[in-house]
């Protein structure tokens, strides 16, 4: 049935605010269920400090009541929403500071790691994969197939130190991460497009390998490469934990970290959240994308 | 005359390079987190006492070298007899770093603000052992009483440790008495601290102390970047330096290494002696029986723990006070030998035996239990592991758990749900008042059994009463008759199984002058103001 | 490349072999501890030389590779199969469902897991066996680990959901759950055989770092992940190249296997 511009537009209009609507459902989610994975973790609660034995008795009871849970879950997270409705993200028991501030600080640290690290993955990791499908060797696909292996073997660790050693921007240790899992994705989902029967026809029929790559295998792999797009943001997001904690950056990687540790409930609520909205930004525009793809490939 | 000119050249430049060497730079080195507060007085972690003590005004101060009391913001004190009263006689002329006049008042309100019932920390709980008010009475201009609600033992070393603060600056607890103040703070980041345009004090020379400009704090949590930074001269010292590290800085640069002998620190072990806790009871049983704790003790080995897990930076423990501290270390006290064939003895009157190389109690139960210990301390996960194997010798089958430090304190201090635990204890103070929560029954931080309504056992009513004898004594060679036989008590009974005392290991650039690392905290910058940078100073970041 | 794979092949046999019959091929117990010579250099009494506490790295290492041999292909299966049947499932319905599933996915991939892990821990007794613990912690890893892939399957088998064969498929009687496990899955292989390898050593490293919720192996047991937390301290990888043969092992044998099925991940 043919659908004018003015009724195309209604309806693009109408999935984009469902699609808000869906991620502003979850990211709520996604926050109350983080506290209570933190709010029934053992250790929620408890501060290091307690164990300073030059605290007295007293003090170390007003510290267990100040830590300590004062109202049931649901009824936190109610007035933490309405709190946050005013501007106010409750404040960090850990570092003792409005978590607004904290995340104001250091959300730009991470998202400059996010950028360059995703373009360096993918950069490697797209890169190589095409350089597979297009030389169609084995000798090419083995040599990449077992440099995505070391690096997947290497921990991030010692992937930071040997960065830190040589000097190099720490940031990019993200990138060197994600390159192997986009390549080993992107390198079966280009292979497996590389064999479907038009390409070959294309090939046999003459056309140039650029060609063939540009506008019959990716146009293929398109949705499935953008759907990985999506995750791979996931994976530079759980990435940046250990490099900003192993590499001393002050991101909100880190602060996760600390959160965690010091079973912060606060600044981990707002974390989760963070982390949600970012996920579900990258995949549902990465899906809204790869559907439009498809629609004007069919 | 051009050799003349030449010479007159060289001893110009000889002259400002030394004086340069005296005055100016930048000292950099790391904090190894973000410092949660600049209020003096709610100082609980490291980091901020970094900054309190670079920041601080104090009235006398403890020479860390000398451990002798100094003269500061008070040029003269005096304790009354009952111990309960100090006076001051205040320095004249003074001025906070915004300009704000130094004066008796600012020492009062310091007070009356430590005294505040609703603050808790761990100094505050220091001054107020039995609660009450302080009574601050100004004498003169210069003069002030203070009198506490109860005699507190080692009053004016305690001193040391109150920043006093201005009763009347608008920039309320920023401005300090102290050689330094904070001028920037990037959160998460760094800190630089200033030198106090105002500071009072100066060297032989009249010059204004300190010497060096400026301190630079960088956060960094991570020791391995920490130790790259310093060898590569991006960082000037680490106060406290690992082991591994230690050795590692010994091998590159060995004019950094320092090794200050023995600390204050103790690693140990306890097993849970709460009636409550969910063991079972034959375990319970165990955990209670003085021979089991003795054999254990007795099979596990020291020398091994401190040349193994601290490449022989540490030595076998003797008890809860290091031989560091000398006045107070029982000197008659030596560590448990190692001795398995006497703790199978002991055990045998406990009605344990071997059986087939596995060690069963009388009822037939195998003895099996776990030492949990704080993950990522590498040092007390090795310690673990090597008390593993030293108690396969008795037949004891150990499992090793290493948890996060916030399931361990829950296990500990909330639920008891845990056999034995092995961590360690700081110790920041000399006297045995800052320990008075350790080894009294009643206390929250009494271990092994904490919060008992009455003494469980008569060996716990005796150090009590010890204990409380020592506090209240003001003759330090009464308390430390007293104090001696609380370790001796320690030493029979092991409710804490002490294993090593390690070394306090710290790594200096050689371009920081008059640094000479001690035992006491702050073990490298203790004497900040009278620090110098030599001209060749590392290179910036 | 033949040649390549029958040595790939004939070292991976060779390996089975050393970490199936660990007795023949190291004289001492991986659990002793010769604490005369801790972090010592390779030798003949022992081939790796010595860790921190005087263990034989070469007897740990052939015990390691045995738990994590087994145990993380296992984890890596139990995730693809995950993510094959939500990510497939979801994709072949499509509408709603796909979304729903989706948004679901996206959630479960931004949770604090560690939270999760740690209340485990706290379920588990403290004496639990080693083995069970690290077998806990690949199951746990295993159902937490399908994320990630189900997204890239869903978009593949909402791609083929189209496609002609899948229609011919279903024209010719074929649905539901046949249609699904027929046609659609074997074309979903290249992604979920892409998930089974990435994560076999994303699974043993992290079970590493799970060491410090007190979970995955527990001393004296060694695994490779714990083996190459040896390597996370600048202090001993600058004087003790040794300690880099576990890593050089893991990454040999990954890639020997790599090199063994390469052929399966092509399609024909």
């Amino acid at each position: 049935m043919f659908r004018g511009p003015a009724l195309q537009h209604k309806n693009t209009f109408r999935d984009l605010a469902k699609c808000a609507a869906t991620i502003l459902a979850t990211v709520l989610l996604g926050g109350l269920l983080g506290a209570t994975l933190l709010r029934f973790a053992p250790g929620y609660g408890v501060d290091e400090a307690e164990l300073d034995t030059r605290l007295s008795n007293g003090s170390i009871q007003a510290m267990r009541q100040a830590n300590g849970p004062d109202e049931n879950l649901l009824t936190f997270y109610a007035h933490y929403l309405g709190r946050m409705l005013h501007g106010d993200l409750g404040i960090s028991r850990t570092l003792q500071r409005p978590v607004a501030q904290l995340v104001a600080e250091r959300l730009p640290e991470t998202l400059k790691s996010l950028g360059l690290g995703l373009l360096l993955g993918w950069l490697l990791g797209l890169g190589m994969a095409i350089a597979v499908t297009l030389s169609r060797t084995r000798v090419v696909d083995t040599f990449a197939g077992l440099l995505s292996g070391i690096l997947l073997c290497v921990p991030a660790a010692v992937l930071a130190l040997l960065f830190v050693l040589a000097r190099a921007p720490a940031r990019l240790v993200i990138g060197v991460i994600i390159f192997p899992k986009v390549f080993r994705y992107a390198r079966n989902l280009l292979a497996r497009s590389a064999a479907l029967p038009h390409v070959l026809m294309a090939r046999a029929k003459g056309v140039g390998e650029s060609r063939v790559l540009l506008w019959h295998i990716l146009p293929t792999a398109g949705p499935q490469l953008l759907a990985l797009f999506g995750v791979s943001v996931s994976m530079a997001l759980a990435a940046a934990i250990p490099v900003e904690v192993l590499c001393d950056l002050p991101g909100i990687g880190q602060l996760a970290w600390k959160a965690a540790l010091g079973r912060d409930l606060y600044l981990l609520i707002n974390l989760t959240m963070i982390v949600t909205l970012v996920t579900l930004i990258a995949n549902s525009a990465s899906d809204f994308v790869g559907h439009a793809f498809r629609t004007s490939a069919a | 005359m051009k050799k003349h000119c030449s010479r007159l050249l060289i001893a110009v430049l000889f002259v400002l390079g030394s004086a340069f060497a005296q005055t100016g730079g930048e000292l950099r080195f790391c904090l190894r987190s973000e410092p949660k507060t600049f209020n003096p007085l709610l100082v609980e972690e490291d980091s901020s006492d970094t900054v309190r003590y670079l920041t601080a005004g104090v009235l006398v101060r403890l020479n860390r070298q000398t451990q002798q009391l100094e003269p500061e913001l008070a040029t003269a004190w005096k304790t009354s007899k009952d111990g309960a009263t100090i006076t001051f006689t205040l320095r004249q002329n003074v001025r906070f770093s915004d300009g704000t006049p130094f004066s008796a008042q600012d020492v009062a309100y310091t007070f009356q603000q430590l005294m505040d019932p609703n603050l808790h920390s761990p100094l505050t709980d220091q001054f107020r052992p039995s609660g009450g008010n302080v009574q601050t009475k100004i004498l003169s201009s210069g003069k002030i009483a203070i009198t506490f609600p109860a005699p507190i033992a080692g009053l004016d070393k305690l001193i040391d440790l109150i920043a006093i603060m201005s009763g009347k600056s608008p920039k309320k607890e920023m401005a300090v008495l102290g050689p330094y103040y904070v001028a920037e703070n990037k959160a998460g980041a760094y800190l630089v601290l200033q030198r106090n345009p105002n500071y009072w004090k100066h060297d032989s020379s009249g010059r204004q102390l300190p010497y060096i400009d400026s301190v630079r704090l960088d956060i960094q949590q991570n020791r391995d970047l920490e130790l790259l930074r310093l060898l590569r001269g991006e960082i000037h010292f680490v106060n406290s330096i690992d082991a591994e590290y230690f050795d590692k800085v010994m091998a590159d640069k060995p004019s950094m290494a320092h090794d200050a002998g023995p600390s204050l620190d103790s690693e140990h072990m306890w097993f849970n002696q709460v009636a409550g806790s969910p063991l079972p009871d034959y375990k319970k049983a165990w955990f209670r029986s003085t021979n089991f704790r003795r054999a254990v003790s007795e099979s596990i080995n020291r020398e091994d723990l401190a040349r193994v897990a601290f490449r022989g930076h540490a030595r076998p423990a003797v008890g809860m006070v290091s031989p560091a501290n000398q006045f107070w270390f029982n000197a008659k006290l030596h560590p448990h030998p190692f001795d398995q064939a006497s703790a199978l003895k002991r055990l045998a009157q406990d009605g344990f035996h071997l059986q087939g190389g596995v060690l069963r109690d009388k009822s037939g139960n195998v003895v099996e239990f776990s030492i949990m210990t704080n993950s990522g301390n590498k040092y007390r996960e090795r310690m673990a592991t090597m008390i593993q194997q030293d108690l396969l010798g008795i037949g004891v089958k150990v499992n090793v758990v290493t948890l996060d430090f916030p399931s361990l304190i829950e296990r500990i201090t909330r639920t008891f749900n845990y056999e034995a635990c092995l961590l360690g204890l700081v110790n920041t103070d000399l006297d045995p008042a800052s320990l008075m929560n350790v080894w009294v029954s009643s206390s929250e931080n009494h271990q092994w059994n904490p919060s008992q309504k009455t003494p469980e056992t008569a060996w716990e009513a005796e150090i009590d009463r010890l204990m409380k004898a020592q506090a209240s004594a003001l003759d330090d060679r009464k308390r430390k008759e007293y104090y001696d036989r609380v370790q001796e008590i320690a030493w029979e009974q092991e409710p804490f199984i002490y294993l090593v005392t390690k070394n306090m290991l710290s790594a200096v650039s050689p371009s920081v002058r008059n640094a000479t690392p001690v035992v006491l905290r702050p073990q490298v910058y203790w004497n900040i103001d009278r620090l110098t940078l030599h001209p060749e100073v590392a290179s910036s970041k | 490349m033949k040649h390549a794979r029958t040595i790939a092949i004939a070292f991976l046999a060779i390996v089975g072999v050393a970490c199936l019959l660990p007795g023949i091929f190291s004289a001492s117990d991986y659990a002793h501890q010769f604490r005369d010579i801790p972090n010592a250099a390779a030798s003949h009494e022992h081939w790796l030389g010595t860790d921190d506490l005087g263990r034989d790295r070469f007897s740990r290492v052939l015990y390691g590779t045995r738990v994590s041999l087994l145990l993380a292909p296992t984890a890596a299966l139990i995730a693809s199969l995950l993510a094959a049947t939500i990510g497939g499932a979801a994709g072949f319905l499509g509408g709603w469902m796909e979304r729903l599933v989706m948004a679901g996915t996206d959630l479960f991939l931004s949770l604090p897991w560690l939270f999760l892990l740690i209340t485990v821990r706290a379920l588990l007794p403290l004496n639990v066996a080693p083995l069970t613990s690290v077998i806990i912690t690949f199951a746990l890893l295993g159902c937490l680990g399908w994320a990630a892939a189900a997204r890239v399957v869903c978009a593949d088998a909402s791609s083929l959901r189209n496609s002609d064969f899948i229609l011919l498929a279903h024209a010719s009687g074929s649905g539901g759950w046949r249609l699904l496990w027929r046609h659609l899955l074997p074309n979903l292989m290249p992604v979920l055989y892409a998930q089974f390898w990435i994560s076999i050593p994303v699974f043993i490293l992290t079970e590493a770092n799970l060491g410090i919720l007190g979970l995955g192996v527990s001393e004296p047991m060694p695994s490779w992940g714990s083996l190459l937390r040896e390597l996370e301290s600048y202090s001993t990888i600058s004087s003790n190249p040794w300690q880099f043969v576990p890593l050089l092992l893991f990454i040999l044998v990954v890639s020997c296997f790599h090199m063994v099925v390469v052929d399966r991940e092509l399609p024909a």
